[in-house]
């Protein structure tokens, strides 16, 4: 299973990019670059909002739903890739 | 022989007067009260032990544990890719700022501190430094416009301003020192231990808890002591993990290094430096050996080996810690040999330089002020300035990076006026100009809050110690600033 540590850090070595979290759907990390302190609290924060936006998302039109969150703050960028089953969280410096 | 017979008359019964009286307190008034407190109220915190991180990741196991996560970063990697790539190109955000809150938009003197004793008497505040938590701000007192030799009493004097009720006329703890107070510095770690350089040469820890004897350590009147006003004291992390010890310059051109013995309540001399003219890198001349008086030293937060020293004739020296070449003084009882630090010699000035201090955003800038009313930016790497600014018709005291925004510094000035300058408006004119009612007399020092990185506290020739708390706009960072500071550190100096 060697091909999900390549995409991992085909990931990882993009401009700017700081981490990747791989979060289960408990809000679990499974997989990550950073260390263990801050990857527990990116992944416990991140995997809420998450859930929380796809339930706006789906409040608003039940037809609807997430498929990416971005978030963008003086710092970083934190991208959100959700699935039923994990997250993958990227958090980049821009510029 | 005739006797007189004698008869006595006993009166046997008096008349008893009898009468009847009657007293009476009056009577006891009793009352009763009750008092009961309706609500009652329990809370209890706990924190999360550390062990629960391990529970919370499982990133040790393998990846087959997990099925159809590979799947899942298949689905996304292109995805997520193609958006990394996108956004590193991206300008959409640039120069967009978020107002979140009110902002600070003016300047304002939130304490004007002063000691009722020194003001008495006309002492001078030749020091200001925050501990380490920023809650207290301690103040030295001695005199800069007297050159004469002076045992007057002076003072060290503590405020916290975190507290409820502050009293700006009466310090929290007041030290009685023997001699003016030249420096002050808090310690990096511990909230009330404070290094101080006094007018006679000593070097003092004071423990501001000690009530009774607050003196932790001194250098006492040793062959080892600086001979002349010591003018800057600074903590430096030591050769053992986690021991500080304490620098001390002087006029009398020696930088020396102490170690801290509490048990013995001793400073004790573990290395030192002397500054001579002939020793100078890159100097024609020889005049001799005299010592390089030094009026200033600043520390590199990068590099733990560098130092600078501003001397009285003007000199900016890049100093090390480790040079090993010997000091070219005739030994005068010193327990330790003195050593040659100099390194560098950047372009002199005419005049005392008061301050230096280095960025703590880029590793090769520094800044000084002196009495040419001037503040040079330099580059550690060139002898020649990147950029000099007029900052008074008078004198420059003292000079201060700003601890947020990385363009922006602040001087005081001989006419008691607070300067901030920013170098990204790429105009010699300040952005700010702070008056501080001082009656034209001068501001000796400043200091800005390490942990309320929006306070500055500068101490005052008229005795004060203002506490000023500066806008957004001097404390924010902009967005282009660090790569604006980049490019001004790269240029190379006419």
């Amino acid at each position: 299973m060697a091909e999900v540590e390549d995409t991992l850090k085909r990931i990882q070595s993009q401009t700017g990019v700081i981490g990747t979290i791989v979060v289960n759907a408990e809000g679990i990390p499974i997989r990550t670059t950073l260390d263990n302190s801050t990857t527990v609290q990116y992944a416990g924060l991140l995997h809420q909002l998450t859930m929380k936006a796809r339930s706006t998302v789906r409040d608003i039109d039940p037809q609807n739903d997430l498929t990416f969150l971005r978030i963008r703050s003086k710092k970083h960028e934190i991208m959100v890739a959700p699935d039923k089953e994990y997250l993958l969280i990227v958090i980049q410096s821009p510029n | 022989m005739f006797l007189p017979s004698v008869f006595p008359t006993y009166a046997w019964h008096h008349e008893y007067f009898c009468a009847q009286r009657s007293c009476q307190t009056i009577p006891l008034h009793t009352t009763e009260a009750e008092t009961q407190s309706k609500d009652v109220l329990d809370t209890g915190t706990q924190t999360d032990t550390q062990d629960q991180i391990n529970q919370t990741l499982s990133l040790g196991r393998d990846p087959s544990d997990f099925p159809g996560l590979l799947g899942f970063l298949r689905g996304v990697e292109d995805l997520v890719i193609l958006e990394l790539e996108k956004n590193s190109k991206s300008h959409a955000f640039d120069g967009f700022e978020v107002n979140w809150e009110d902002q600070n938009k003016t300047v304002s003197c939130t304490y004007r501190l002063q000691h009722p004793k020194a003001h008495e008497r006309h002492l001078q505040v030749t020091s200001v430094s925050w501990n380490c938590t920023g809650s207290v701000v301690a103040c030295g007192f001695g005199r800069m416009d007297d050159g004469d030799w002076s045992n007057e009493k002076s003072y060290v004097s503590t405020w916290n301003l975190d507290r409820q009720n502050v009293n700006t006329k009466q310090p929290d703890v007041d030290i009685d020192v023997s001699t003016p107070v030249m420096c002050l510095c808090f310690h990096p770690l511990l909230p009330s231990v404070v290094a101080g350089g006094l007018y006679s040469g000593e070097v003092v820890v004071w423990d501001t808890t000690r009530t009774q004897d607050p003196i932790l350590a001194q250098t006492g009147m040793s062959a080892d002591t600086h001979r002349e006003p010591v003018y800057q004291v600074n903590w430096v992390l030591g050769t053992r993990r986690g021991e500080y010890m304490v620098l001390s310059a002087g006029s009398g051109g020696r930088v020396l290094l102490w170690t801290v013995d509490g048990a013995k309540a001793k400073l004790i001399l573990s290395s030192g430096y002397a500054l001579i003219q002939q020793q100078l890198p890159q100097s024609g001349t020889t005049r001799g050996s005299a010592t390089i008086g030094v009026t200033s030293l600043a520390l590199s937060p990068w590099d733990l080996d560098t130092f600078l020293v501003g001397s009285e004739g003007g000199l900016v020296l890049k100093c090390s810690f480790s040079s090993e070449m010997v000091a070219t003084v005739p030994p005068d009882g010193e327990s330790v040999t003195l050593r040659a630090p100099m390194q560098f010699s950047f372009s002199p000035r005419g005049g005392p330089i008061h301050s230096v201090h280095f960025s703590p955003f880029h590793r090769n800038l520094f800044i000084s002020v002196g009495t040419d009313g001037m503040a040079h930016l330099h580059s550690v790497l060139q002898p020649h300035p990147l950029m000099s600014l007029r900052v008074s018709d008078s004198y420059g005291f003292g000079v201060r990076w700003s601890p947020t925004r990385p363009l922006v510094f602040a001087t005081v000035t001989g006419q008691g006026l607070v300067h901030m300058f920013d170098l990204g408006r790429r105009s010699s004119r300040p952005v700010a100009t702070i008056d501080q009612n001082t009656g034209g007399q001068a501001s000796y020092c400043l200091e800005f809050n390490p942990k309320h990185t929006n306070l500055m506290a500068v101490g005052n020739a008229d005795g004060s110690v203002n506490i000023w708390q500066l806008s957004g706009e001097l404390t924010e960072q902009g967005a282009k600033e660090m790569a604006m500071l980049d490019q001004l550190a790269n240029e190379v100096a006419d």
